[in-house]
């Protein structure tokens, strides 16, 4: 690899992580979907970096299908959904925006010295930002357990994804074209049924936050 | 003896230069809402006016007379060991980016105990309210000027500006980026800007920085509004020396130097009119949404530092 490659595989790597952050910092839904759609282009673009530093072709179909999954088609049913009900917002997460953004920033840490096993499984330069994979995995974590809107949760969720697809293509140029196949279609499967059962509890009950669910009623 | 000249150059360009940026911001604000507006030196003719005229002091405002002084002073004292301009100024040895934070932070207690010396209602709440913020923005200063520091492995400004003009390249980096950005919501937060205060407002209930220095009058305001000003200017000046360094002069010849702040004017010119545009478009936010906009300038400085480490 050349420093430019190196030097785009480092930016790109640090966008995702840095997106999945600025995940805890946004309230509204719409701009959840923004950050995940910026995501899965800055996915896109480390794994076609990788592809055209190895002049692998199989790897280069993969960064397209990342980039029709996950930036076109998820943000795109996600987005449907939101137009549904505009000006959705995090009302009142459970730890509080500058607390969980501390927390991030905790986790990233903790993630960097956790994953030093992993930047040392291959000699190259890629794998020494597998930490960055792991520390996104962690702050999707976060989105996912302190928000309370569902959408968020999924947006929480996918956070989750990009981070182990970030861990996988830095450490090993990527799987297989089928199971990423495969993969990429569970996501969108996921998120199209877990899109819908927001719809069908909206339309049914008329409220979406979880926390008002707890209580029976005719 | 050039290292004191350049010193004493770098005061008196913050100094001016300060007053300059602040009328310039204020200018693009009023061309963006379609006035005229005051010319760019009004800020800096409104100082020299009200120097010349004397200070009233409340009852027990002898503290009121020292923190326009300290202020200003302090901040004169950053100006002068910090690299704007050439990184050869006197004391560059001990130009550690600690002690300069720290001078700013002098000047920011100086302002909240002259705030809280009055004993007036407004005063007291202003000087709350800015050591609340405070307490946000210096960890968040602290560690994005650390973030520069990783590459060059010297919380020394003097060095970490030569490693940077010695690396052209690491001004694309991951880590630099985070920084640079991170650094830009302490200078917003820290110069009393937009989003987070309102510079141009005296009676609103929301206001931080102008809720303090609302006693004071005469000489002693034009003193503390110079030092706000040189704040601004320094801090300015900093985030472009160090985001941006090409230019800052490594040499010692009048060339270099005088170069070096041609740059150094431009640069920070950039960034002020980058910094009122933003100003333009955005409202001031609630004062308790300012934390979650401080903690994310946080949060982006420590990613900046882990990256720096995880990233060679």
């Amino acid at each position: 690899m050349s420093g430019l490659d190196d030097g785009l595989l480092d930016l790109a790597s640090v966008a995702v992580l840095a997106l999945g952050v600025a995940a805890l910092w946004r309230r509204d839904v719409r701009a959840l979907i923004g950050l995940l759609r910026a995501q899965g282009v800055a996915l896109a673009l480390v794994a076609s970096v990788e592809a055209l530093a190895g002049h692998d072709v199989a790897l280069g179909a993969t960064a397209a299908l990342v980039l029709a999954v996950k930036a076109v088609a998820v943000p795109w049913v996600l987005g449907r959904v939101a137009a549904s009900d505009p000006g959705a917002r995090e009302g009142a997460p459970l730890i509080n925006v500058p607390s969980s953004l501390v927390l991030a920033a905790a986790l990233v840490g903790l993630a960097v010295v956790v994953g030093a096993p992993l930047a040392r499984l291959s000699s190259g330069h890629a794998a020494a930002l597998a930490p960055l994979g792991l520390a996104t995995v962690l702050v999707g974590y976060l989105v996912l357990v302190t928000r309370r809107r569902p959408l968020s949760q999924i947006v929480g969720l996918l956070i989750i994804d990009n981070g182990v697809a970030l861990v996988t293509f830095l450490l090993t140029s990527g799987v297989p074209l089928v199971i990423e196949l495969g993969g990429s279609l569970d996501v969108l499967l996921v998120v199209v049924v877990s899109t819908t059962l927001v719809g069908a509890m909206r339309a049914r009950i008329g409220a979406e936050e979880l926390d008002e669910l707890e209580g029976l009623r005719d | 003896m050039t290292a004191y000249a350049l010193s004493a150059v770098q005061v008196l360009a913050v100094a001016v230069g300060g007053l300059l940026l602040k009328g310039l911001m204020a200018k693009v604000r009023a061309r963006a809402e379609g006035r005229v507006g005051a010319p760019v030196t009004q800020p800096l003719r409104e100082v020299v006016k009200w120097l010349g005229r004397e200070s009233p002091r409340a009852t027990g405002g002898t503290l009121m007379g020292v923190v326009p002084v300290v202020l200003v002073v302090t901040t004169a004292l950053a100006a002068a060991l910090a690299p704007l301009a050439g990184v050869g100024t006197a004391g560059a040895a001990g130009a550690d980016a600690l002690v300069v934070v720290f001078l700013l932070l002098t000047g920011s207690l100086a302002l909240a105990l002259g705030g809280l010396a009055t004993a007036t209602a407004f005063g007291g709440m202003g000087a709350s309210r800015a050591m609340t913020l405070s307490a946000l923005t210096e960890p968040a200063l602290l560690v994005a000027v650390a973030a520069f520091a990783v590459p060059a492995r010297s919380m020394n400004l003097a060095s970490l500006v030569r490693h940077s003009l010695a690396h052209p390249t690491g001004v694309a980096s991951p880590s630099h980026v985070l920084a640079t950005v991170a650094l830009l919501v302490v200078v917003v937060a820290e110069t009393g800007r937009m989003p987070v205060d309102n510079p141009s407002t005296h009676l609103e209930l929301t206001m931080v920085h102008e809720a303090m220095v609302l006693e004071y009058g005469g000489r002693d305001y034009a003193l503390v509004s110079l030092g706000e000003s040189m704040r601004l200017g320094l801090l300015l000046g900093l985030l472009a020396t160090l985001a941006v360094p090409w230019g800052v002069a490594t040499s010692d010849s009048a060339w270099a130097l005088g170069l070096g702040l041609v740059f150094l004017g431009l640069k920070a010119g950039a960034l002020a009119l980058g910094v009122a545009l933003v100003e333009v478009r955005s409202a001031k936010l609630r004062l308790f949404r300012v934390p979650e906009l401080l903690a994310a300038g946080f949060v982006l400085a420590a990613l900046a530092v882990v990256v720096g480490v995880v990233v060679r």
